[in-house]
């Protein structure tokens, strides 16, 4: 009994140390000036590897996941017989929860995971202590353009994904199942609100972005310095990136379309 | 990879985010009314607003000319009063035309019906901030039950 409950403070004094660890880095890569004109090509670098590179994938899965929703949905609303509420259908649940939470779990798969990896073995080959042995802060010169790179391109990701979304599901109701075309743009624009459904998106998506690659940064920074411990961190910022990005989902659905 | 195309290929993203956040605010989203944000207010009470919410809208024949600013009680006579953002193009409706609160189809939503009213040399024009004296109320479907029971019974 008394060694379950030590386990439980233990466990809650690693997360906390592990939190207090990921603020110190974060605050460590940005505190300070910071100078994207002199670093514009490790930023550029890295939103090429983080955001162009996990271009395909949204892509795709953001035209099957649109191709999907209308065709589920429109199996239910036919019953009603009320199909042209079907554009409102795609474009709420892409534009208000599937755009944002779906990128966040690709991308920590995508993305995430290589961010983990790639600064795990930096630690483990001790790139990072040589910088150091430099004067080149490895905080700066590594941790912040990956930082950025992954807060700018997230939400770009979700906005595309959303984007293609709807016209996935344009393709399958409209092209296949042949609700009218004109019937799938108006009624989704009498019911989508710029403001309250759009740009809340958008800011879940930031949101998320940061969670992500705080996540997947901090693990690879913190990662035991041998192959197991990398692909130790590399599950665990998957898994933690996952049930962050879902718990926080739940938050802010309920903050901003609960009441 | 050489520091050009890899900006090339930064470009070709950043480009096409743009292009998806413009799908979805022009295409997608509704922004504004029919496109010009010019509007001026005219006012209406009614006995029952039924369902009406605020961004519902207000149609002439079927056309969206503005849609619901406001919606608030009337403190002394308990009434609701329903402020209406009307598109400053359609600035020639009559003091004589009516309101009603419509449903589309069974189950759709509820808008604003305009019924523009005769012209003659003693009928002013709407201005901004101008009352509707004419309206009908939403149609609630219990009354409706109710009224129909009571006729039955009278029979």
């Amino acid at each position: 009994m008394l060694k379950q409950i030590q386990q439980l403070g233990a466990n809650t004094l690693g997360t906390l140390q592990g939190l207090g660890r990921a603020t110190l880095m974060l605050f460590g890569a940005l505190w300070g000036r910071p100078r994207p004109l002199k670093n514009w090509h490790l930023y550029m670098k890295q939103i090429y590897v983080v955001g162009v590179l996990s271009l395909l994938i949204i892509l795709v899965s953001g035209l099957f996941i649109g191709m999907v929703l209308a065709l589920q949905g429109y199996t239910v609303l036919a019953k009603f017989g009320a199909e042209q509420m079907l554009g409102p259908l795609v474009a709420l649940s892409l534009l208000r929860e599937l755009g944002p939470v779906v990128t966040a779990l690709l991308f920590a798969g995508r993305a995430g995971s290589a961010l983990t990896a790639e600064i795990g073995l930096m630690k483990a080959t001790e790139q990072l202590s040589s910088m150091e042995m430099m004067a080149v802060d490895p905080l700066r010169r590594v941790i912040a353009p990956r930082f950025w790179a992954g807060v700018i391109s997230m939400p770009l990701l979700a906005l595309i994904f959303n984007a293609v979304g709807i016209l996935g599901g344009h393709l399958v109701g409209v092209d296949w199942l042949g609700v009218d075309a004109g019937g799938y743009w108006s009624a989704m624009q009498a019911n989508v609100d710029f403001q309250q459904d759009v740009v809340n998106g958008v800011i879940k998506s930031i949101v998320f972005a940061f969670i992500v690659t705080v996540i997947a940064l901090h693990k690879g920074f913190d990662a035991v310095p041998t192959s197991e411990g990398i692909s130790q961190a590399t599950t665990q910022t998957v898994v933690t990136a996952s049930l962050a990005v879902l718990g926080f989902d739940f938050v802010l659905t309920a903050v901003m379309f609960g009441g | 990879m050489t520091s050009r195309k890899l900006e090339l290929f930064v470009g070709f993203f950043v480009a096409l985010a743009i292009a998806a956040l413009l799908l979805l605010a022009m295409k997608v989203a509704n922004t504004g009314v029919a496109g010009s944000d010019q509007s001026y207010q005219l006012l209406a009470k009614f006995e029952n607003i039924g369902g009406l919410k605020v961004r519902s809208p207000v149609k002439v024949g079927g056309v969206v000319v503005g849609r619901v600013a406001s919606i608030q009680l009337d403190p002394e006579s308990f009434q609701p009063v329903v402020t209406l953002d009307i598109n400053s193009s359609y600035n020639n409706f009559p003091e004589t035309s009516s309101l009603a609160i419509l449903t589309s189809g069974l189950l759709g939503e509820q808008y604003i019906g305009l019924q523009p009213g005769f012209v003659d040399e003693n009928v002013e024009i709407l201005k901004n901030g101008d009352y509707i004296e004419d309206t009908k109320s939403a149609i609630v479907l219990e009354e409706l039950i109710g009224q129909f029971l009571f006729n039955r019974g009278n029979q």
